[in-house]
């Protein structure tokens, strides 16, 4: 190695940048074993007609930003994070006046042929703003002003993608809660965010009556337990009455509002379809139209899902072979080249594909936590916390979506699944992170 | 640098490590633990399509096809084609409104979905063919016209006996254990249904890959699963068509069977029952209401007299029951027997037609006069035979003897639902009598009367066990399946020659000389045919029925059973004519006429004349007639209620300079359309 010359390649992660690239390989290959229909596939490759050919332009377009990214200073990033998160949030407000409909999403912003999803891209500028926040001095994330600025940051974007009708990807918004765990929020958080969410799945589960005395003589057995303790602090049989209190409360009436009043109703009942269970409309609060549009959703959603899970279950062992599953060769799967990518790999190469991909993915998920925690600089760890939550979260919703065990929330698979947006977001979001990977023996602020 | 939480790395490590595993342990389930979704994918993309062959034909002995295929057209419809397009037009052209227009596309739409043609009309009557044929060009391509074939049976006879194809019923379904689908069509009846393994060929089927829109984009790998259909095979029977044809004109007006077996194979010559039916009303878009109409009919025209009719014999069984006498060697041909007009060996006298003494004085003497005195005699020495020790034993010998003979059992002819006539067991005598009975209680069967019942195909067996002098082939329409090869076992048990008897030929001469002389200057002296050797017996059966749940004597069945000619016979016949009286009167001029011209091959004007005659007498009964004339005049009204309803379309029509009167009216009568569509894959 020269000492005078710069070199891009040097301290890069190049085994991330090989997994990178199989997975957009793979991803193409997907996109054209469900979209190829008996052209000429040259042609179909130049004409960029095809969405096989768009999603190799959209690779090509990344590789040349990535290159650009590798080239810059780290110190860019941690310089410029605010500002970006400014662009970043303008650019989501822009999109109320300017956007475009299509397919029910206010999201996109359209210049000629090209289309910006800005709620799709924000997560980059999200990453860095928290990134630069939770590193800066005197902070520390067991205050609570702390806390809640950090939690402004996530949550302001996370507000505006949802007034665009885009859910899915405001969720996304949340998974950044990882990166403050990791920062030093008090794990009670994850505790009570963990019970809270067996909680709420119970409710959905379990009729409401049954549920409230399962909570009450789990209440009781508790007290009976802690006996002793109580007896010497009479403080604690308070608290456990103020949790039971809580918990009752939830599920008898904070989750019945919830789903009533806050989330569309199209919502609740894809949240009811994923465990079985068909969502009771009140049709006294409801609209005629809106009850037509749970009516079309439910079995769309139904549909989606239940399409989803022949094609992979179809796939059995080894799976059909590519281009021979009849289900995504013949469009059964809807959106197949987008959100439900995952199918074409589950009927194409089976269990053991589906399992290779599933490998692949936890392996650079876990190269990113790896590479976080090798960090020297807090701003480097955090944003690597960051990629790793931000790839976590749509993996396994976007792959437990195609198998039902996870609601339909229409977010992409990182890529893999169609999309020049997304493709490009997930692009620089990991380059970003090899970019201050690279330099990991500086300190960044 | 918060070291405090380096710790944290790992329980992020051990949520995303869950996460995975949940994915990984749902896809194992959906994957590898059930082949549902398997099934199910192939359910959703492929499309597996039955290929039909043409049923076989039957042919007659001489070559004739009695039973074939034609071709009819279905109009269909492609739901999704349909805008823009001239849909009252079609109202028009089917005489139905747009009600019943919507209520159709909604059920093809239910049935096959928007992207795939269904049917509209089946079978479409000519006269609409017609007008669709030449204006389809408007109706394209919502609607087209599907060719598709159908059964037609050019002679219009042997209705009873070719039998019917018709759509397969759920029972069917579970029987075959699915090898039938719904939709398919399969024989119900007759020889349609006995050789449906033969005549349906070997279904072939198509698997094609569909889209999410039902739509056939391609074979399904490459046609490695696909089978073609091969078509089915033809059956050549012993029918002579002319000879049914005869037989079912000579029924007409009257309710009974004929049966003409050749006596050297149990081939079926002819095998008619009356009244009978056009064959041709249960194919094409009328079958359903035909058949419900059919079924109605007092007159059971559905019922096969011939196999399924049970009548008393009468004195037909009288040769029977000198051949079992001599077989059990309790009388010779010499027997005589002292009759002068009445039986008085049991308790209550029983009367014989010839009064003057000598009349039975041999067994040939007494045949050819039909003495009852006589054959109640022998009839009680059968039983009483001091062999068997006791009337009980004596008893089931003699039914084991009408048991081989063909009578009380089933003979096996190639028809399904064959009745098996009725010879009583030891028991019902022993229930009804108190176990005290004795060969007087039931001397009635000697004569053929009591509880015994024969079937016209069972007298038809008998005479040609004695015109082969004790032996016989198991009665049968099937000389040969075209094509056949080893694995066809159906028409094995044809060719078991059959023994009856033990009895010496010459035994058998003078039972076929005292038939001879029933002919010639005995009973059936009308039966006589110039040049022909008949041997015959005349019988006339009493019997009863039930009328408004009063039992009341009806008036005689006519019987007459023969064979010709008497030396080397050719033909076996027998003939039922129910309540006509004696056998001389009826029956045994219409089984003349059966041997006349089979033997001969033709008729003398004179005997046409004879045809005429009888073909025009009408003998049913006045209750029968009355209940038909009802129903007929309810299906009258039903046809003028259509009419006027069309009358009502008439105006409308854009064809009306076009249509003939005459097609109005053709139209007319077939108006009573099915309720349901019928669905043809």
């Amino acid at each position: 190695m020269k000492k005078n010359s710069f070199e891009i390649s040097k301290g890069v992660d190049w085994t991330l940048v090989l997994v990178y690239v199989i997975l957009v390989i793979t991803g193409i290959a997907s996109i054209f074993a469900s979209t190829y229909r008996d052209e000429n596939i040259l042609n179909g490759f130049l004409s960029l007609t095809t969405d096989y050919s768009r999603q190799s332009l959209y690779f090509l377009l990344s590789a040349i930003l990535a290159v650009f990214i590798l080239l810059t200073d780290s110190k860019f990033y941690t310089a410029t994070a605010n500002i970006f998160y400014v662009f970043g949030i303008i650019l989501l407000i822009l999109v109320f006046p300017f956007h475009t409909d299509v397919k029910g999403t206010k999201s996109i912003i359209r210049f000629s042929s090209f289309q910006l999803q800005p709620a799709e891209l924000c997560k980059i500028f999200v990453n860095l703003a928290l990134a630069k926040y939770l590193s800066s001095r005197d902070i520390a994330l067991s205050k609570l002003k702390t806390m809640f600025i950090a939690g402004s940051l996530v949550l302001i974007p996370a507000i505006l993608t949802i007034m665009q009708s885009e859910t899915g990807l405001a969720l996304v918004y949340f998974s950044f809660f990882l990166v403050m765990y990791r920062e030093g929020l008090p794990s009670a958080f994850l505790s009570i965010a963990f019970s809270l969410a067996v909680l709420v799945v119970l409710t959905l589960l379990i009729d409401q009556n049954i549920l409230a005395v399962g909570l009450t003589l789990l209440a009781g057995f508790v007290l009976f337990l802690f006996k002793r303790q109580i007896s010497k602090r009479k403080s604690l049989f308070f608290v456990v009455f103020a949790i039971w209190a809580f918990s009752v409360g939830v599920q008898r009436f904070a989750v019945p509002y919830f789903f009533n009043h806050v989330l569309k109703p199209y919502q609740v009942q894809r949240i009811y379809s994923t465990v079985g269970k068909d969502f009771q409309v009140d049709t006294k609060t409801i609209s005629e139209e809106d009850l037509k549009k749970v009516k079309e959703k439910k079995k769309a959603g139904n549909y989606n899902v239940k399409q989803s899970k022949i094609a992979i279950g179809s796939g059995g062992f080894f799976g059909k072979g590519l281009l021979k599953g009849t289900q995504t060769r013949y469009d059964f799967v809807p959106e197949q080249r987008t959100d439900f990518i995952f199918c074409t790999i589950g009927e194409g190469f089976g269990f053991m594909g589906s399992l290779l991909l599933l490998a692949l993915y936890l392996f650079m998920i876990f190269r990113v936590i790896r590479i976080a925690e090798r960090q020297r600089s807090s701003f480097s760890r955090c944003y690597a916390y960051g990629v790793a939550s931000v790839l976590f979260f749509h993996v396994f919703i976007n792959i437990g979506m195609t198998i039902g065990i996870v609601p339909v929330i229409g977010i992409p698979l990182p890529f893999m699944s169609y999309g020049g947006t997304a493709q490009i977001t997930f692009t620089v979001l990991l380059f970003i992170l090899i970019r201050l990977d690279a330099d990991r023996q500086m300190i960044l602020r | 640098m918060p070291a405090i939480n380096q710790s944290r790395q790992n329980v992020i490590r051990l949520i995303i490590g869950i996460s995975f595993a949940i994915l990984i342990i749902r896809l194992l389930f959906l994957q590898l633990a059930s082949s549902k979704y398997d099934l199910l994918a192939i359910d959703n993309a492929v499309s597996k399509k039955v290929i039909f062959p043409e049923r076989g034909i039957v042919f007659d002995r001489r070559g004739k096809a009695i039973l074939q295929n034609t071709q009819t057209y279905d109009l269909m419809i492609l739901p999704t084609q349909l805008l823009g397009l001239d849909t009252l037009g079609i109202c028009r052209i089917l005489k139905i409104d747009m009600a019943e227009f919507k209520g159709r596309l909604i059920s093809a739409i239910i049935k096959n979905g928007r992207y795939r043609p269904s049917i509209f009309e089946s079978s479409l009557s000519i006269e609409t063919f017609v007008q669709l044929q030449e204006n389809i060009y408007r109706f394209e391509p919502g609607f087209f016209l599907q060719e598709r074939p159908i059964r037609s049976y050019p002679y219009k006879a042997a209705a009873q006996v070719l039998g019917y194809v018709g759509e397969v019923d759920s029972t069917i379904l579970k029987r075959t254990n699915y090898f039938y689908q719904i939709g398919d069509y399969m024989g119900l009846s007759g020889l349609e249904r006995f050789y449906e393994p033969i005549l349906m060929g070997q279904r072939g089927v198509r698997y094609q890959l569909k889209d999410n829109k039902n739509r056939i984009v391609g074979p399904y790998e490459q046609g490695r699963f696909d089978s073609i259909a091969i078509a089915g095979r033809n059956l050549r029977t012993y029918m002579d068509i002319d000879l049914q044809l005869l037989a079912e004109r000579l029924l007409a007006n009257k309710l009974g069977a004929i049966v003409a077996i050749e006596p050297k194979t149990g081939g079926i010559l002819a095998l008619a029952s009356g009244p009978t039916f056009d064959p041709n009303q249960l194919t094409g878009h009328q079958r359903r209401n035909n058949f419900s109409w059919l079924l109605r009919d007092t007159a059971r025209p559905l019922f096969n007299r011939a196999i399924k009719g049970q009548y008393p014999p009468g004195s037909t069984i009288k040769p029977i029951q000198a051949l079992i006498a001599l077989d059990e060697g309790v009388i010779t041909p010499d027997f005589g027997f002292n009759c002068r007009g009445v039986y008085l060996g049991c308790r209550r006298p029983i009367s014989c037609e010839e009064k003057f003494a000598g009349h039975a004085a041999n067994l040939r003497l007494a045949l050819a006069h039909s003495c009852n005195s006589y054959f109640s005699h022998i009839y009680r020495l059968a039983l009483d035979n001091p062999r068997e020790r006791n009337t009980v034993n004596g008893y089931l010998r003699w039914k084991r003897y009408m048991n081989s003979f063909g009578l009380g059992v089933k003979l096996g002819i190639d028809l399904p639902s064959e009745d098996r006539g009725y010879i009583p067991d030891t028991s019902f005598y022993n229930r009804t009598y108190n176990k005290s009975w004795s060969s007087c209680t039931n001397v009635f069967l000697g004569i053929g009367q009591g509880e015994m019942q024969v079937t016209p195909l069972q007298m038809a067996n008998l005479m040609s066990i004695i015109a082969n002098k004790g032996y016989y082939y198991t009665p049968h329409f099937v000389k040969s399946i075209d094509d056949a090869h080893v694995s066809d076992t159906i028409l094995n048990r044809y060719k078991i020659r059959h023994s009856v008897t033990n009895i010496p030929d010459t035994i058998y001469n003078i039972v076929q000389m005292a038939m001879q002389d029933v002919v010639e200057s005995g009973t059936a002296r009308g039966a006589r045919i110039e040049g022909i050797a008949i041997a015959g017996k005349t019988g006339t059966a009493e019997n009863y029925g039930i009328i408004y749940g009063k039992r009341e004597k009806l008036a005689n069945h006519s019987w007459f059973v023969c064979f010709a000619p008497r030396v080397n016979p050719k033909i076996a016949v027998a003939v039922v004519v129910e309540n006509a009286g004696f056998g001389a009167t009826w029956a045994g001029p219409m089984a003349s006429l059966i041997v006349e011209k089979y033997l001969k091959d033709t008729l003398s004007q004179a005997r046409w004349t004879e045809v005429e005659r009888i073909e025009n007498k009408e003998i049913i009964l006045p209750i029968v007639k009355a209940k038909r004339k009802a129903l007929d005049s309810l299906r009258l009204k039903r046809i003028k209620k259509e009419q006027l309803k069309l009358q009502a379309f008439i105006p409308l029509s854009p064809f009306e300079n076009k249509i003939p009167q005459g097609i109005i009216l053709a139209f007319h009568l077939n108006a009573l359309k099915p309720e349901h569509e019928e669905e043809f894959i």
